[in-house]
């Protein structure tokens, strides 16, 4: 069997598309935090060291894997639409950087509460924390720099050009940052090294990751379709699709 | 292809030449806010020595984000860019130009202010030879990584904190080397590490930066 992925890449067929993914995708993904939420707080066992304070990372971890993974995605699909000149590829990078941004300032927070209890600060210039700091404001500077623009086709390009030397950045930044902490911080303080995850605990976590990407197929295909529809409302179809 | 890289730097030397009013604001600016830092700290030598190369670092950046949000905007309002994107020159020359230009004009005058800064601090000798070197091998880096964002900014309402929002974020890597040479000088450890990844850091730069600047600029003016 062939798919014809070509036909999805014309807003009107992906509009469909998603139309008919968003409930499977958002299903999932609620029944999936369900499970894995259950996992996290009545399976999952208290951590010997840790006590019950561990059980942040169950949201900490999938929210810090996402909006670096969501931050990849985008920089693909700058690179497509700058490459091919696909509209839909702007598009989905346009809809993927709230979500994005979220996850990365849920990863913040959620590490602030972990390490409250288990450093005793709120905030340490860490080289994970200090880089997923980073990473958020790349996603804050490439909404503001959307905002400011009006003119869309200007907005994808300038937007797409701008996620990808911060997808250059990235590694950079991530690895001088991790030197200078290295060289700075007396080992007063270092990262918990997890010994030997028990499996339940990973098996919960495991089952949120793919929660929080199910979630993110779901709403960064609600937030697309808007976005087709506000950019193609000139068009026949979304004429026709609004009367009935 | 030479002659037009020389001709771009040589027009805008002249052009900052003869408006040395912006210019001098760009690098009072620098000195300005390098001296609240004590006002705010305390005048304690050891405790100024210790910010010293982080302040000068900061101030350095903000500096030349301040002067980059005008790098394409006059040339944009009157209509020379386009005619110099029309010509049959390559565009990333004239990115490399006006990035080269703008580290000539604002860059080199931040190195050769800083050790009068350093004074201020009480830095000793050699860590204040230092942040000049790190200084001459950094700034570039400033200027070329600000030239795009000021082609991706050009003529947005609030361009310049918009440029600011962009571009600090991929600043870090300067700043953290190029103060941590410092550092490291005022420690006794060795500081080439931290130059070596500060020119390693400035020769990426050079590869990409013009190249993403010259697309953005024809993304802002098309």
């Amino acid at each position: 069997m062939s798919i014809s992925w070509f036909k999805y890449a014309a807003p009107m067929n992906f509009y469909q598309l998603a139309g008919r993914l968003i409930p499977w995708f958002a299903w999932s993904a609620a029944i999936l935090t369900g499970v894995g939420l259950y996992i996290a707080f009545f399976v999952a066992p208290t951590d010997f060291q840790q006590g019950e304070a561990y059980r942040v990372i169950f949201i900490h971890v999938p929210a810090a894997w996402m909006s670096m993974f969501i931050y990849l995605i985008m920089a693909f699909w700058s690179a497509v639409g700058l490459a091919w000149n696909t509209r839909l590829s702007f598009m989905m990078a346009r809809a993927l950087a709230p979500t994005g941004a979220v996850f990365a300032f849920l990863s913040l927070w959620t590490g602030a509460l972990w390490g409250k209890p288990m450093w005793g600060a709120w905030w340490v210039w860490d080289a994970r924390l200090t880089s997923a700091l980073i990473l958020f404001f790349l996603y804050v500077g490439l909404m503001a720099l959307w905002s400011a623009i009006d003119d869309r086709r200007r907005g994808d390009r300038a937007g797409a050009l701008l996620t990808l030397v911060g997808a250059i950045n990235v590694p950079i930044i991530y690895f001088s940052v991790k030197w200078w902490n290295t060289l700075h911080q007396g080992s007063s303080i270092n990262l918990m090294k997890a010994p030997t995850m028990a499996s339940i605990m990973l098996t919960g976590m495991l089952v949120l990751a793919i929660a929080a990407w199910l979630y993110t197929l779901a709403v960064v295909l609600v937030r697309v379709r808007g976005i087709i529809l506000e950019r193609e409302r000139q068009t026949e179809w979304v004429k026709e699709l609004l009367e009935h | 292809m030479l002659r037009f890289l020389l001709a771009v730097i040589r027009r805008d030397l002249l052009l900052a030449a003869r408006r040395k009013g912006d210019w001098l604001t760009s690098q009072f600016f620098f000195v300005m806010v390098v001296s609240m830092f004590p006002l705010g700290i305390g005048p304690e030598p050891n405790v100024l020595r210790m910010v010293a190369p982080g302040v000068v670092w900061v101030a350095a950046l903000l500096a030349s984000l301040l002067s980059l949000a005008r790098l394409f905007a006059e040339d944009y309002r009157d209509g020379s860019l386009e005619q110099m994107l029309l010509s049959p020159n390559p565009p990333v020359l004239l990115a490399l130009g006006k990035a080269l230009a703008h580290w000539l004009i604002y860059g080199v005058p931040l190195l050769l202010i800083a050790p009068v800064l350093g004074i201020q601090f009480a830095l000793p000798a050699d860590a204040i030879g230092i942040l000049m070197l790190s200084l001459l091998v950094g700034t570039p880096i400033l200027s070329l990584l600000g030239s795009v964002g000021a082609a991706l900014t050009l003529g947005l309402r609030g361009g310049g904190v918009l440029l600011t929002l962009l571009i600090l974020p991929l600043y870090v890597p300067a700043l953290i080397f190029g103060a941590g040479a410092v550092d490291s000088a005022l420690s006794g450890l060795g500081w080439q590490a931290h130059l070596s990844l500060l020119a390693a850091f400035l020769m990426l730069t050079l590869l990409v930066a013009p190249w993403v600047a010259s697309a953005a600029l024809r993304v802002s003016i098309e």
